[in-house]
C-alpha cells in the first residue's frame, strides 16, 4: 500500500511534493501582501481622518466576517466575469485570474483584515512615552518609527501574526476547490485514482502538520531574535 | 484610546488632518464597489430568482446554523476531559490529549473533512460490523463529526487557558471549607472561567460559522452549498453576494449577542 507514495512514474509521491511546493508557494507569496495591507490598514484605522478610519473598519467588518471560502468563490467568479465583461466591451484580449493569483488576492484580503487588528492592538501597547522620548531625542517621524517604534511592535504583535501565518498555511488548502495544485488537490487526484483515499488524504494532513510544525520552529526563531535586546535589561 | 495615539506620534505635523488624499481614495474604492454591485444587481434584476431560490438560500441558513450548533455543542462535551487531560499531572494523559489538539489545530479542517467523508468510506465493512456506517454514509454527519472534534481542540485550549486563568486561591478557599475538588471545579472554578472564556466561545462559534462553508464541497446544502447550486445554474454573480449579506448579517448578531451575554454575565463586576 505504501508503493502508492513512492516518488516517480509508480507511485504519487513527487506529485505530493509539488503539491507542497505549490502549498508553501502561495502561503509566502500572501504573506507579504497580507502584511504590507495589514500595516496600512492598522495606520489608517489610528489616523485621525474619518473617512480612512471608517473605510478600514468597513474592510475589516467584512473581510472578517465573510467564510474564507465565500471570499475566494467571489474573487475567482467575481474578479473574472468583472474582467470578462471589460475586455468584451473594450475588444482588449481576455485576461482571468489564475486560481493561484485568486487565492493569493483573496487570502491576501482575510489576512490584511486580521492583521490590521493585530497591529492596532500592538501599537497601542507601545507607551506614549516611547514618541516623547524619541521626540525628545530630536528624531523625525521616519526615524521614531524605523529604530523606536518597530522593533517593538514586531515583538509585541509576533505572536498573534505567527497565528495568522497558521491560518494562511491551512486556508491556501482551500484554493484546491478551485483547482490550484496544492497538497489537497495531489491527494483528492491520488485518492481517486489509486481508491486508497484514508492513505492519501492522512498524508495529505500529514503534510501540512509537518508545514505548522517548521513554521513554529521558525517563528520560535524569529521571536528569540526579536527579544535579542531583552536579554541587556 | 485610538486619538491618544495619534496626537502623540504626530507631533511634528502640528494639526491633524480630518480628512485627506488616502481617505478619499479609499472611501471612494468602497464606494465604487457598492456601486458596481447595486447597478449589477439592478441591471440584472430577476424575480424568478427569488422565488426560486429565496426559500432554499433560507433553508441552507437553517442547515448552516443547526449544524454549527449541533456539533459546537458536542465539540463542548468532548472538549472538557480534553482540557483536563492536558493539564493532567502524568505524562501519560497529557501526551495524548497534546497530540489530539495539535492533529485537528495544525492541519486544514477540509483535509479533515476529505479524510472522514472520503477516507471512512474504505472501512465500511469495519463500520457496518459495529453498526454504525448509517452514521458516516451521510455527508450531514460526517461534517457534524468533523466539526465537532475540530472545534474540541480548539474549545479545549481555550476552557484550558480559562480554567489556569483561575487563581490557585479559588481552590484552596474551597478546600478549606471541605468541598470535595468536583464540586470546586464546576461550583467554584468553572463559573469564573467561563467570564473569561465567553468571548473566545463567541469567537470560536463565529469561527465555525466560517468554516462550516467547507461542507458545501462533500455535498451538505448548506448556506454556502445552495449558492453553489444557484451559481452553477445561473451564471450570475448576485447569488454569492446574497450568500455574502446573509453570512455578515449572522455574523454581526452573534457578536451584538456576546456583548449582551457579557454584559449580563459581569453584572456583578460593574459599581
Amino acid at each position: 500500500m505504501l508503493s502508492h507514495l513512492a516518488f516517480g512514474d509508480t507511485g504519487w509521491g513527487d506529485e505530493l511534493a509539488t503539491g507542497v511546493f505549490v502549498t508553501a508557494s502561495l502561503a509566502l507569496c500572501t504573506l507579504p501582501i497580507g502584511l504590507f495591507a495589514g500595516f496600512l490598514l492598522s495606520l489608517a484605522k489610528q489616523s485621525g481622518d474619518r473617512l480612512l478610519f471608517v473605510s478600514a473598519n468597513v474592510y475589516t467588518t467584512i473581510f472578517r466576517g465573510l467564510p474564507e471560502l465565500l471570499t475566494l468563490f467571489l474573487v475567482y467568479f467575481g474578479v473574472n466575469s468583472a474582467l470578462k465583461s471589460m475586455s468584451d466591451a473594450t475588444g482588449l484580449p481576455d485576461i482571468a485570474l489564475s486560481s493561484f493569483v485568486s487565492g493569493m488576492v483573496a487570502l491576501g484580503f482575510v489576512f490584511a483584515a486580521f492583521a490590521s487588528e493585530v497591529f492596532l492592538s500592538a501599537f497601542r501597547a507601545i507607551p506614549k512615552g516611547q514618541y516623547e522620548g524619541a521626540s525628545a531625542l530630536g528624531l523625525g517621524y521616519a526615524t521614531t518609527m524605523r529604530l523606536v517604534i518597530f522593533p517593538q511592535l514586531i515583538r509585541i504583535a509576533l505572536p498573534g501574526l505567527a497565528n495568522l501565518w497558521m491560518n494562511l498555511l491551512k486556508d491556501t488548502a482551500l484554493v484546491s476547490v478551485i483547482g490550484l495544485a496544492d497538497i489537497l488537490r495531489q491527494a483528492q487526484i491520488a485518492a481517486r485514482v489509486t481508491r486508497e483515499p484514508f492513505l492519501f488524504f492522512g498524508t495529505a494532513i500529514g503534510l501540512y502538520l509537518a508545514l505548522t510544525l517548521i513554521s513554529s520552529i521558525a517563528i520560535g526563531g524569529i521571536d528569540r531574535w526579536s527579544k535579542r535586546g531583552e536579554a541587556a535589561r | 484610546m485610538t486619538d491618544v495615539f495619534v496626537s502623540s506620534s504626530a507631533p511634528d505635523t502640528g494639526t491633524r488632518r480630518r480628512i485627506g488624499p488616502a481617505g478619499i481614495v479609499f472611501a471612494s474604492v468602497w464606494a465604487i464597489v457598492a456601486v458596481g454591485i447595486v447597478l449589477y444587481i439592478l441591471r440584472n434584476w430577476n424575480p424568478d430568482l427569488f422565488s426560486r431560490y429565496g426559500l432554499p438560500y433560507l433553508e441552507g441558513l437553517w442547515v448552516t446554523v443547526t449544524l454549527v450548533l449541533a456539533s459546537f455543542a458536542c465539540g463542548a462535551v468532548v472538549s472538557l476531559p480534553v482540557a483536563l487531560a492536558r493539564m493532567a499531572d502524568t505524562r501519560f494523559v497529557r501526551v495524548p490529549a497534546f497530540v489530539f489538539v495539535y492533529f485537528f489545530r495544525g492541519s486544514p479542517l477540509i483535509a479533515q473533512i476529505f479524510l472522514v467523508y472520503y477516507g471512512f468510506g474504505e472501512f465500511r465493512a469495519f463500520f457496518e460490523t459495529i453498526g454504525l456506517w448509517w452514521f458516516f454514509r451521510e455527508a450531514w454527519f460526517c461534517a457534524l463529526f468533523s466539526l465537532a472534534l475540530n472545534s474540541a481542540a480548539y474549545q479545549a485550549e481555550i476552557l484550558r487557558g480559562a480554567i489556569e486563568s483561575v487563581p490557585k486561591g479559588q481552590w484552596e478557599g474551597g478546600r478549606s471549607l471541605g468541598l470535595s475538588r468536583t464540586v470546586i471545579f464546576f461550583k467554584v472554578v468553572l463559573p469564573q472561567a467561563m467570564i473569561v472564556a465567553l468571548r473566545p466561545y463567541a469567537n470560536e462559534i463565529i469561527l465555525m460559522i466560517k468554516a462550516s462553508a467547507i461542507v458545501a464541497i462533500i455535498t451538505v446544502y448548506d448556506l454556502f452549498g445552495i449558492t453553489r447550486q444557484a451559481y452553477s445554474r445561473t451564471f450570475d454573480i448576485q447569488t454569492y453576494v446574497w450568500a455574502a449579506v446573509l453570512y455578515l448579517v449572522l455574523v454581526e448578531v452573534l457578536r451584538r449577542l456576546t456583548n449582551l451575554a457579557e454584559a449580563r454575565l459581569t453584572r456583578h463586576l460593574k459599581r
